[in-house]
């Protein structure tokens, strides 16, 4: 079996890994939707779904089978082949982004071949992102411009122009980082923000030495939220001018793949934004015999929140739910027990902190959403060119002169 | 054959029928997404000559960038498709064969330089990572860098210039 790894690594190292990967983004994505209807619901004093499922928890597969089954129809006079390549451009580019995260220090052992916990660990893994993020205006572009209606045309204008002018400032914004670390390799970003002031505060990027990128990490989320099209830069779905904007003509699935486009790169983002400045992997804890305990948190989070599930389910309304909850309970209860097996607990460290940076990302994506109203045209243009991408030039500069400064 | 040459020839192929397409389609976005094709198999060309950094600054900067700003203005402008014409006497008689005789010309002279190239040794010699390129740009060849981003410096102001003289007063 090790001499046939050996020599197909393709086949049982690398496709397994993006099977594993594409199966649990695409479930991520489903249930971030109902996450974000769920918070948004709550901000606003609302209870969300809740009919589908136990606390609506089957909504994202409601969703999907309805989308699936609607009539898929192309408006007349439509450029057909740039109508079509539209969605799929947006989706496929929002989904191979994910494959240059690297979501944990260990190398993984498949059939004795060694290999990273990520698709891929690339030199310039950073730079491969700005290209495909660079690349992901046409979706939104050809889309307003090949429905053939006025309303998708002006806001397919409207976000590739927004999306142009962000992509500025978003890629300025990690320059301070790049510098520090001196790569564009993610992994030794992520290395490079090892250690920890007077013992316990981690020197993470965003309070690293010599220069915290604190204007760098406000500047970059910032400018990732308008560059991905969220609120409050959601100029390009503007209902009350707009209609829904780029995909207004879209219907069905092809609508589906922008809306999974949309929450894929709300995830990439997050992880960028947790990679650049919060230490990626790295736990908050220094590795001492001392805080040894913090080990055991995963098992902890996981065992504290199964056990409040049960508690919670078994008093639930309908029998369904009764049932449900209650399973989903025990389950992260036996995660929690797995998790603290010796061997595992180690392997789990990174993996942890990350997906938990990421969601505390995507709560905040969500909590501005739902806190914040949308900005005005020409107040957003001016934001843009005027504020963000000035200060990013001049965290570049503090940046530079703070590392010649004490370089020595 | 190795798989490199197999990359290399799809990649080269889906360049060429990109190029063509960029010329014989009627509309413009249909040319401009034609030459974004031929940017990306460009970069792919690059990446497989190892020269990883060039190849993404050559996506971001091509096919993102200034690909995006020909999309862009061609959807403010609506334009239209065009008319297919009967070319004219001059492009008939005097430019295919122009044409051509250039054609070979080039590839007579690519085909010379390369005959007796050893593709190892000008691969080992070439510096592709990141680190050595941006020191031999801002060390070495300081001076010609700084002069090239001042040149379009000059042909930003010189588009502002013409683009605001209608509206000056």
């Amino acid at each position: 079996m090790n001499e046939f790894a050996a020599h197909h690594p393709f086949l049982l190292v690398v496709l397994p890994k993006v099977v594993i990967l594409l199966f649990v983004l695409l479930t991520a994505l489903a249930y971030l939707t109902w996450f974000e209807r769920k918070v948004v619901a709550h901000i606003q004093s609302r209870w969300g779904p809740y009919r589908v499922g136990p606390h609506g928890l089957l909504q994202p597969l409601a969703d999907g089978v309805k989308f699936l089954f609607k009539e898929d129809v192309t408006p007349a006079g439509a450029d057909k082949f740039a109508y079509f390549l539209a969605p799929f451009l947006s989706l496929s580019l929002a989904i191979t982004s994910i494959a240059v995260i690297p979501f944990g220090p260990s190398d993984i052992k498949i059939f004795g071949q060694s290999t990273p916990l990520a698709i891929t660990n690339l030199n310039i893994g950073l730079l491969v992102l700005f290209a495909i993020t660079s690349m992901g205006v046409y979706g939104v572009a050809l889309a307003g411009w090949s429905s053939n209606s006025k309303y998708p045309l002006l806001g397919g204008l409207r976000s590739s122009a927004q999306m142009i002018s962000y992509e500025l400032s978003l890629t300025m914004s990690v320059v301070g980082v790049v510098l520090m670390a001196g790569t564009f390799n993610l992994s030794a970003i992520v290395t490079s923000q090892q250690g920890f002031h007077w013992g316990f505060i981690p020197r993470w990027n965003l309070i690293g030495a010599p220069m915290p990128q604190i204007l760098g990490f406000l500047l970059f989320f910032t400018s990732a939220v308008a560059e991905t099209n969220r609120s409050p830069f959601d100029l390009a779905e503007a209902e009350s001018e707009l209609v829904a904007g780029f995909h207004t003509e879209y219907a069905s699935f092809k609508f589906a793949m922008f809306f999974m486009a949309e929450y894929a790169s709300m995830i990439t983002v997050s992880c960028l934004a947790t990679i650049l400045f919060f230490g990626g992997w790295l736990s908050p804890f220094p590795q001492t015999p001392f805080w040894a305990w913090t080990h055991y948190i995963p098992t902890v989070a996981l065992a504290v929140a199964g056990l409040a599930l049960i508690a919670h389910g078994v008093r639930y309304i309908t029998a369904f739910g009764r049932v449900v909850l209650p399973v989903i309970g025990l389950a992260m209860l036996g995660l929690g027990i797995l998790v603290s097996l010796p061997g595992v607990v180690d392997f789990v460290q990174g993996p942890f902190w990350f997906l938990l940076k990421i969601s505390i990302f995507l709560f905040v994506y969500v909590w501005v959403r739902g806190t914040l109203p949308r900005f005005r045209y020409d107040q957003l243009m001016d934001f843009g060119w005027k504020l963000l991408l000035p200060l990013s030039i001049l965290n570049v500069v503090i940046t530079s002169l703070a590392i010649v400064l004490t370089q020595k | 054959m190795t798989p490199q040459i197999a990359v290399f020839i799809v990649l080269a192929a889906v360049a060429v029928a990109g190029a063509v397409s960029l010329i014989l389609q009627r509309h413009p976005i249909h040319s401009a997404l034609s030459l974004i094709v031929v940017m990306v198999a460009l970069a792919g060309l690059y990446l497989l000559q190892g020269a990883d950094f060039v190849a993404a600054v050559q996506i971001i900067v091509y096919g993102g960038a200034i690909m995006v700003l020909f999309i862009f203005v061609i959807m403010l402008l609506n334009a239209g498709e065009e008319e297919r014409t009967n070319s004219s006497f001059m492009a008939r008689y005097v430019g295919v064969p122009l044409g051509i005789v250039f054609t070979g010309e080039v590839a007579y002279w690519i085909g010379r330089a390369t005959l007796h190239l050893n593709p190892t040794a000008a691969a080992s010699a070439v510096t592709t990572s990141t680190r050595d390129l941006s020191t031999l740009l801002f060390r070495q060849y300081m001076f010609p860098f700084e002069l090239t981003s001042f040149l379009i410096l000059i042909a930003l102001l010189g588009a502002l210039v013409l683009a605001r003289r209608g509206d000056s007063d």
